[in-house]
């Protein structure tokens, strides 16, 4: 029942928070509404059975929670009677949706990924109110107390208030201008934080948003390519730790534990995309390794072409850094370090152990054993954990002992 | 909603001197739109004076408040229906580009 409950929740909290929301403009009544339908179901559906239309029967109750809170406050007659009609939306499906109609939750999600906000506040906003994820959980993951967390979403919901951050999707050119900041925020959700099992704490949340973001904006090219990123980097997630529950690099892994259905899914929202953006060639990149049988029979020529045109179109520290070693496997150790020069000329990879492991590991098949030796002792002393610092000590010894340099 | 727009110096202007807005154009446009309710150019911050009264002592000094290297010269006041109307309004300014805008809404909205 509880899994049941959870499946069913997962999809009608963010509907019921959206809809109370656009009636009554009270973030925090919404959402409490919604969490007390949800511990109403908790008692009453073990005992008196699962209702025909469960996501009908939460909005109602939230619905019926709102009405009575708002009567107490005696707020005025034509919010409640827009209460009153809010019922059935609860009964449609995605498949109902107009041309105009602008669904409940798309608005929610936009107003909760407003660039007018603190990209911090716009993740924690959107796990509370869009994903329904406890304020205890969120503060874990930022590693702050539950108190911290919930001021800080209180001002943000406040600074909705105040600041006049509008409850809509924008439209037209403005849209092509948000969408990028919204897909950041799952980005973002994504990669926040580690559980045990070496999966992103919110990875769950951040797939089943970009697929309702694909659902309620189909033919948004980036919003495919972004769930396809995260379905192919999810596929790891049970290969990604060694018994030690130490993260092992993708040529470590052992490839059959990888989620083949993720991946052929990841795949076939690939095929659908004409123009790669940002998250089109991250993705991509992402298949070249999960399509590859083994290390050495990966596409690097093809991985070096996405970063050229990563690089073209967004370029920072760490997509330079990548594509110095993607060349560096391509077209030789050579080429990626050339490469890699010119990343750190700006200084902003100065110190940073990926780029020093880089380095060392490109220089060691360069073949200057010594020299590699020296730069993966650097690389590890600037490890940041120490399962990453051990296996950098094991490439220095590698590189130090005095045997011949293989052919 | 009524927001106060600061119009402020920057020390980093843009530096892509391309087709910058026109400060009339932007005028005429907003105020026949109605998102521009009032709206001036500030004197050079030299010619400010701070008052502050401290135990029943008037307390003057020269200059603004704050001594920043940003200074406040100038003030629309807009009437937008919320902060994405007002962001549109703000970025279509010259001073968007030469300087910085600050878009502070009213404490009560009714006023």
């Amino acid at each position: 029942m509880t899994e049941y409950l959870a499946e069913v929740a997962a999809d009608a909290y963010p509907r019921i928070v959206a809809a109370l929301i656009r009636v009554t403009g009270d973030w925090t009544l919404a959402e409490d509404c919604a969490q007390e339908a949800l511990a109403l179901a908790v008692r009453r559906w073990p005992r008196e059975g699962r209702p025909a239309n469960p996501g009908g029967w939460l909005m109602t109750v939230a619905r019926n929670r709102a009405i009575d809170a708002l009567r107490r406050a005696s707020v005025e007659r034509r919010k409640l009677e827009e209460l009153a009609t809010l019922a059935p939306t609860a009964q449609e499906g995605p498949e109902t949706l107009g041309e105009e109609s602008v669904d409940d939750r798309l608005r929610l999600i936009f107003t909760c990924c407003h660039p007018a906000l603190a990209l911090e506040a716009r993740v924690a906003l959107t796990l509370r109110t869009v994903c329904g994820v406890p304020t205890a959980d969120i503060a874990r993951a930022f590693l702050v107390t539950e108190e911290t967390m919930t001021r800080r979403l209180t001002r943000a919901k406040k600074r909705i208030a105040e600041a006049g951050i509008p409850y809509r999707v924008p439209g037209g050119a403005a849209l092509a201008e948000r969408l990028p900041g919204v897909l950041a925020v799952l980005y973002l959700l994504f990669t926040q934080g580690y559980n045990a099992d070496g999966r992103p704490a919110f990875a769950r949340e951040a797939i089943r948003l970009a697929r309702l973001l694909r659902l309620l904006m189909p033919g948004q090219a980036e919003v495919s390519a972004l769930l396809a990123l995260f379905l192919l980097q999810d596929s790891r997630r049970d290969a990604r730790r060694d018994a030690e529950g130490g993260l092992l690099p993708l040529d470590r892994q052992d490839r059959s534990r990888w989620d083949r259905s993720a991946i052929a899914e990841g795949l076939d929202l690939l095929a659908g995309i004409e123009q790669d953006g940002p998250y089109g060639l991250q993705a991509r990149i992402a298949a070249c390794h999960a399509t590859a049988p083994s290390p050495s029979d990966t596409d690097w020529p093809r991985i070096a072409r996405c970063y050229d045109e990563l690089a073209r179109i967004r370029s920072t520290p760490v997509v330079e850094l990548n594509r110095a070693v993607a060349h560096g496997y391509a077209h030789g150790p050579a080429a990626g370090l050339a490469l890699l020069a010119g990343a750190r000329a700006g200084g902003a990879l100065d110190g940073h152990p990926l780029a020093l492991a880089a380095e060392a590991d490109l220089t060691a098949r360069n073949g200057d054993r010594a020299r590699a030796a020296a730069l993966f002792r650097r690389a590890a002393a600037a490890a940041h954990s120490e399962p990453e610092r051990r296996a950098l000590l094991d490439r220095a010894d590698e590189n130090s002992r005095q045997e011949p340099d293989r052919p | 909603m009524k927001y106060m727009m600061f119009v402020c110096t920057d020390a980093e202007p843009d530096t892509d001197r391309e087709e910058w807005p026109d400060i009339e154009a932007w005028v005429a446009e907003n105020d026949a739109r109605g998102r521009r309710l009032r709206g001036a150019e500030l004197a050079a911050e030299t010619a400010a004076t701070t008052v502050r009264v401290r135990g029943g002592e008037l307390i003057l000094s020269d200059g603004p408040f704050a001594e920043t290297k940003e200074v406040i010269v100038g003030f629309d006041l807009l009437e937008c229906a919320d902060l994405d109307e007002a962001i549109e309004v703000a970025r279509a300014h010259p001073m968007a580009r030469a300087g910085r805008l600050e878009l502070r809404p009213f404490a009560d909205s009714e006023q």
